[in-house]
């Protein structure tokens, strides 16, 4: 029987690879979405795992809430992205230092 | 469960504008551009009829509606009206600023309007599940807004680090709810509360979730170490964008901050309040300090609104009647300060001309007496000058910290603006001292004239009569 | 009676307003007309109040005229409190504002010459002198009749601000400006103990009322608190340092004292009103006016003192080596603002009340008379490019000495009552450091007399201006000045000698005033008339040491060039028996001027431009402008970096608060 820690230490790990994953990345501005998307699901499995032996389905609605809202989140962060690169002809990380100080 | 149409009414602001955003956004696909006033006339009167329906539905007994998930009281009452009035000033004060730089569209007050409807939603929040779907719908919109001049690299690459930081904080607040659910088995806040009364909860991982969900929260103020997005989101945006982001949403931060400290967190108070207080004396530090080294006055305004969190988290951590009070005092008069600072930037600007460096400002008095002394008023009141609004708003602010002991978390305050009166005062020595660069004269319709001035005076106004505002402060949290 | 404070408060507001609004519409005269009218009756009606409480039939007034908020049961408002302090403060303070509202008609008639051609910031520069000035004097007024704390501070505030417009007037002159934010950045820090003070009394006595606080002071006198640590204070101690560190601020106390010698660069009415004769003077009224909390802290008193002594005789050393006239003035003030403080540290509050009263006329005299000088020598202010100014400008002479013999004391003079009083007081006071205080006002008095004459000397007397030019158009000012100058040498001359025996050693400020028994150094003196007070004077040091001053003065810059002229001339044995003489002077310049002047400029050097200037205001500025130049490149624009700071932030607060 999987514990309800082991499927909260695989969120904890998925959440901070997340993160590391938006610092340590340098170069594409899409890996940072797809980190971002990463994020999502670590949390995601966080509400399922305690929703399932709370035995109380808010955390499954939730998480319907969370699918949808990241859906519109990566659609306007793609916007943004073709944006940018219409402006800067670049989606790298490290050119986007215009603004600073 | 049964629906009960009754609950509609409490919601009813929220439903209107949300009808009469979506109504806008299909009229105005069938206006020529010539006829895009009309847009905005709609948009100015669905925030009039929105703050109206608010105080309208208002008062009386506590309502909560929808299982606990919204809710209605004198807290929803004033921050709705008061966000509406703030959006109001905003639209009013962009359009010259979007028509002379080709965005006067309709797509501008839409997405504002949408992220005045998530940030009532934040408001009325009675769960993580509604503050949660209020917050992405006005980051959302903030992040379209940001990128509205499809044209600017610099706007374009705002949007992009507001959106990344933005979509990380929500992932760590997220995160920080799905713990306390996990530790109460509730996403209500009162719910929530119960189950720390009870004391059925495992404090360690309660404390966990509450680290998270306050990033969330300090993310959403920009307070230190949190707040690397707002210089640069202030910078980058359009300056219609920037006033709209520095001031309504830190009136929606501070309700989701006593929704969720206070009302579901409170029994932890301990806990918290330690966190408020480092991030509370970074921001105060790191604002001020780097305030002064800036030579934009947007990026000037983005470290101010920084030190200003920390003064209003020093509210919010005293975790009293009086503290939230104070604090919710503290964002209404600042959201209204920042608004008409932002105006007059927008009044200096014209065609083809940013009046964002602080240069800009230089013989102001000599260009117009008048709008110099509404700018020194605003400088006044964000520098905490007496008898202006900002002095009030400090004093209460720090009366409640001391009332919980933290006397010395109140001199540090004093200290702190003390160094920041420095950079506000050098405005107004630009403005009454120097010689004019450029003595183009100031071109503004009658009706920005007339708003900024009583924006102007009611610094004035407010500070010479705070005890009507604070006393609705103090009802709504009663 | 209401109605009459009003009057005397609002007049100047009502002059101030249409000045500075309608300035363009009704023209110079109308300006000075319409402000001037304003605080004549402001002054006519002061005076009626003050015979009124002279002759008994006023009573003092405390009510409350507009009431602000209520908040916890603290009542903020705003109210009179008029009273005999009051009163006298009243009168001075509208008095001396009107005397400068006249004299500023002649000084600021050609204004027009101090700014560029065709400035858009000195059009109706006039006017505007006028209007700041008005809104001084009703600023000055609500602060010395406010009845509780916050209109205090707001009085307080209100000043300051003016003080700073006023100082950076001539806005195009770099000096100004620089002067001006000097001005504002050090009395931001004696604010900031002020209003530590004012909210430590708010939250203890839990009203921001005089009379309430006052009633309670003596039970909570043994109160103690901890503000850090285990080590506990006296609230009574804590409550009157912070509260004297505004006054510090305020009233240019070492070593806060850097900003008023500055301040000199705004004209100079500004400077004999507000650098001398009102706003300065403010924390001294504070401090009396809180007697009752002050009395209960010695160590407070012992600070006050302190402070009040190193300040009277230091910087009257400085005052002995500066060569710009308003400066030398502006050193004599700061160090008769020791002197009062010095009085209220040993609880003379009497006596130091009426030292700011007879230090008000006669220094607002000398500094008025230096601005008559400075017109006749169209705007040079060095005192070595003067000399022989008596001969034209008669009435600035003889003024200007009256105001001089009253500054260092002489016998009669008011100057002599005050001081007096203050160096008894002091001689009889047992708290901690009064000895130290004796010394320092004592040997002050020499140092007082020697800048003073050293001034008088050079300018009036001895050779012509040195520039021929100046000379040629060198001639009285017009009587919108001279009048101005007469109307003070009356109150220089004879206040002291009519108002010392009520005043000082009577009753006249019973109700304003408490002194503890123990404390009554003034009682102590055994003080029986005017009389047996100026014979008093004569058997004890300072009248000698004050009339040695002057007599250094007058041999080392009056005969000491006669003589050395007629030694060059003169060859043989007569001349080394002059010259034996002249060692004599030598040995004076040496030991008294050359000794103490020497150590003024080592002072004004080290303490002043290196230590203040330097290391405390420039250095703070500079450190916190270096700081933040640094901490702004953290904000390097690199997402990646903002993503770390998030990531550190989460780390620090999960490791604080669940961790550890």
């Amino acid at each position: 029987m999987i514990a309800l820690s082991d499927y909260l230490i695989l969120a904890a790990i998925l959440f901070s690879l997340s993160i590391v994953g938006i610092f340590i990345n340098r170069k594409n501005v899409i890996i940072l979405l797809m980190c971002i998307e990463l994020m999502l699901l670590a949390v995601n499995i966080n509400f399922i795992a305690f929703s399932h032996f709370l035995g109380d389905a808010v955390g499954q609605v939730f998480v319907f809430f969370i699918l949808t809202v990241a859906a519109a989140e990566a659609a306007i962060g793609l916007a943004i992205l073709v944006v940018l690169f219409r402006n800067r002809r670049t989606i790298n990380v490290e050119e986007l230092d215009s603004l600073a100080g | 469960m049964t629906f009960d149409p009754m609950h509609l009414i409490p919601v009813a602001p929220e439903l209107f504008l949300l009808t009469a955003a979506c109504a806008i956004l299909v009229i105005d696909l069938f206006l020529k551009d010539e006829q895009r006033e009309a847009t905005y006339i709609l948009a100015q009167i669905a925030l009039i009829g929105t703050a109206s329906l608010a105080l309208l539905v208002g008062g009386g007994e506590r309502q909560v509606v929808f299982s606990g998930s919204v809710i209605r009281d004198g807290m929803t009452d004033l921050l709705k009206a008061s966000i509406c009035v703030i959006a109001f000033g905003a639209f009013l004060y962009a359009k010259e600023y979007l028509k002379d730089r080709n965005l006067f569209k309709g797509e501008f007050y839409t997405l504002g309007m949408f992220a005045v409807i998530g940030m009532l939603i934040m408001v009325s929040a009675g769960d993580f599940l509604t503050v949660y779907l209020g917050l992405e719908l006005l980051s959302l919109s903030l992040y379209a807004l940001v990128a509205f001049d499809r044209e600017s690299g610099r706007g374009s690459e705002a949007a992009m680090k507001y959106f990344v930081l933005g979509a990380i904080a929500s992932g760590m607040l997220l995160y920080g709810i799905s713990m306390i659910y996990g530790a109460t088995g509730s996403i209500s806040f009162a719910g929530i509360a119960e189950a720390i009364a009870n004391d059925a909860v495992n404090n360690t991982i309660m404390v966990f979730g509450t680290v998270f969900v306050v990033i969330g929260l300090a993310f959403k103020f920009g307070a230190v170490p949190f707040h690397m997005w707002a210089p640069d989101v202030y910078d980058g945006a359009p300056t219609a964008v920037t006033m709209i982001i520095a001031s309504a949403p830190k009136i929606a931060a501070v309700a989701m901050a006593i929704r969720i400290l206070g009302e579901g967190l409170g029994g932890i108070n301990a806990d918290w309040q330690g966190m408020l207080v480092i991030l509370a004396v970074l921001s105060m530090a790191l604002g001020n300090v780097v305030a002064i080294a800036q030579s934009n006055i947007k990026r000037m305004l983005a470290y101010s609104t920084i030190s200003h969190v920390g003064f209003i988290f020093l509210g919010l951590l005293a975790g009293s009647q009086s503290g939230y009070a104070s604090a919710m005092f503290y964002a209404i008069t600042y959201a209204l300060t920042a608004l008409g600072a932002f105006g007059i930037i927008i009044l200096l600007s014209r065609k083809g001309f940013e009046a964002d460096r602080l240069d800009d400002f230089r013989g102001l008095n000599q260009r117009s007496p008048w709008f110099a002394a509404m700018m020194l008023l605003l400088m006044f009141s964000m520098a905490g000058v007496p008898p202006t609004v900002g002095f009030f708003a400090k004093l209460f602010v720090l009366e409640a910290a001391i009332r919980v002991d933290l006397t010395w978390l109140a001199i540090v305050a004093v200290f702190f603006s003390v160094i920041g009166a420095f950079y506000y005062l050098r405005i107004v020595k630009l403005m009454y001292f120097d010689k004019p660069a450029d003595s183009a004269p100031l071109q503004a319709g009658m009706d920005t004239q007339i708003a900024l001035s009583v924006n102007g005076l009611a610094m004035l106004a407010l500070g010479i009569y705070p005890a009507g505002l604070m006393a609705w402060c103090v009802a709504a949290v009663a | 009676m209401k109605t009459i404070y009003l009057l005397i408060a609002l007049m100047p507001l009502a002059g101030a307003i249409i000045a500075g609004f309608f300035g363009g519409r009704i023209g110079r005269a109308g300006a000075h007309w319409v402000t001037s009218a304003g605080v004549g009756i402001s002054a006519a009606l002061s005076l009626y109040v003050l015979a009124g409480f002279v002759g008994g039939n006023i009573e003092p007034f405390n009510g409350s005229v507009y009431t602000w908020m209520v908040s916890d049961g603290l009542t903020m408002e705003i109210g009179f409190l008029v009273d005999e302090l009051t009163a006298m403060m009243m009168v001075v303070v509208t008095f001396v504002s009107f005397c400068v509202h006249i004299y500023t008609i002649g000084y600021m008639a050609d204004d027009a010459h101090n700014w560029p051609k065709e400035s858009l910031a000195g059009k109706n520069s006039y006017q505007r002198f006028f209007s700041y000035i008005s809104l001084f004097t009703f600023s000055m007024l609500m602060l010395v009749m406010a009845n509780n704390f916050l209109q205090l501070f707001f009085g307080w505030e209100a000043v300051g601000l003016v003080s700073y417009l006023l100082i950076g007037f001539w806005s195009v002159r770099p000096t100004a400006i620089f002067a001006n934010l000097k001005a504002f950045l050090v009395n931001r820090v004696g604010d900031f103990g002020f209003i530590l003070g004012i909210a430590a009394v708010a939250m203890y006595f839990n009203s921001l009322d005089y009379a309430e606080v006052f009633a309670q002071a003596p039970g909570l006198a043994d109160k103690q608190i901890t503000l850090w640590g285990d080590h506990s204070w006296s609230l009574m101690t804590v409550i009157g340092i912070l509260l004297f560190i505004g006054a510090m601020g305020k009233s240019a106390q070492v070593p806060l004292h850097v900003w008023l010698p500055d301040s000199m660069e705004g004209p100079t009415p500004i400077s004999a009103l507000i650098h001398a004769a009102t706003m300065v003077t403010a924390g001294v009224f504070m401090v009396a006016r809180m007697s009752p909390i002050y009395e209960f802290t010695e160590t407070a008193l012992t600070f006050i003192l302190v402070i009040g002594a190193t300040t009277a005789f230091f910087t009257g050393l400085i005052g002995l080596v500066q060569n710009d006239i308003k400066r030398v003035v502006a050193y004599s003030t700061l160090s008769q603002l020791g002197y009062m403080m010095v009085a209220l540290g040993v609880s003379a509050y009497a006596a130091g009340v009426f030292h700011l009263m007879t230090h008000a006329f006669f220094k607002a005299l000398l500094f008025l008379a230096a601005g008559s000088v400075i017109i006749g020598m169209h705007h040079d202010q060095d005192i070595r490019n003067m000399g022989g100014i008596k001969k034209y400008m008669p009435i600035t002479w003889i003024t200007a000495l009256l105001g001089s013999l009253a500054l260092i004391g002489f016998p009669g003079f008011s100057g002599f009552f005050s001081k007096d009083a203050i160096i008894s007081a002091v001689s009889h006071s047992q708290i901690a450091g009064s000895g130290y205080a004796y010394v320092l006002v004592v040997l002050g008095v020499f140092v007082t007399a020697l800048y003073s004459f050293r001034m008088y000397f050079l300018v009036f007397h001895g050779e012509g201006p040195r520039d021929e030019h100046a000379k040629a158009h060198l001639h009285e000012s017009p009587k919108v000045v001279t009048i101005p100058l007469i109307l003070l040498a009356i109150p220089s001359v004879f206040v002291g000698m009519f108002t010392v025996g009520p005043m000082v050693f009577g009753d006249w400020f019973k109700n304003a005033i408490f002194v503890l028994p123990e404390h009554d150094t003034l009682g102590a003196i055994g003080y029986q008339g005017v009389g047996w007070f100026l014979g008093h004077g004569f058997m004890t040091a300072p009248l000698y040491l004050a009339l040695g001053g002057l007599g250094v003065a007058y041999y080392i810059y009056m005969k000491k060039p006669e003589i050395a002229d007629k030694a060059k001339d003169m060859a043989g044995p007569i001349y080394t028996l002059l010259d034996k003489k002249y060692w004599v002077d030598e040995i004076y310049q040496a030991v008294f001027a050359g000794g103490s002047r020497g150590l003024g400029k080592v002072f004004w050097f080290v303490g002043d431009r290196v230590l203040i200037d330097g290391l405390v205001v420039n250095g703070a500025a500079k450190s916190i402008g270096w700081f933040a130049t640094v901490v702004r490149h953290l904000q390097s624009g690199l997402l990646y970096h903002y993503a770390i700071a998030m990531s550190l932030g989460l780390l620090l607060l999960l490791t604080w608060f669940v961790i550890l």
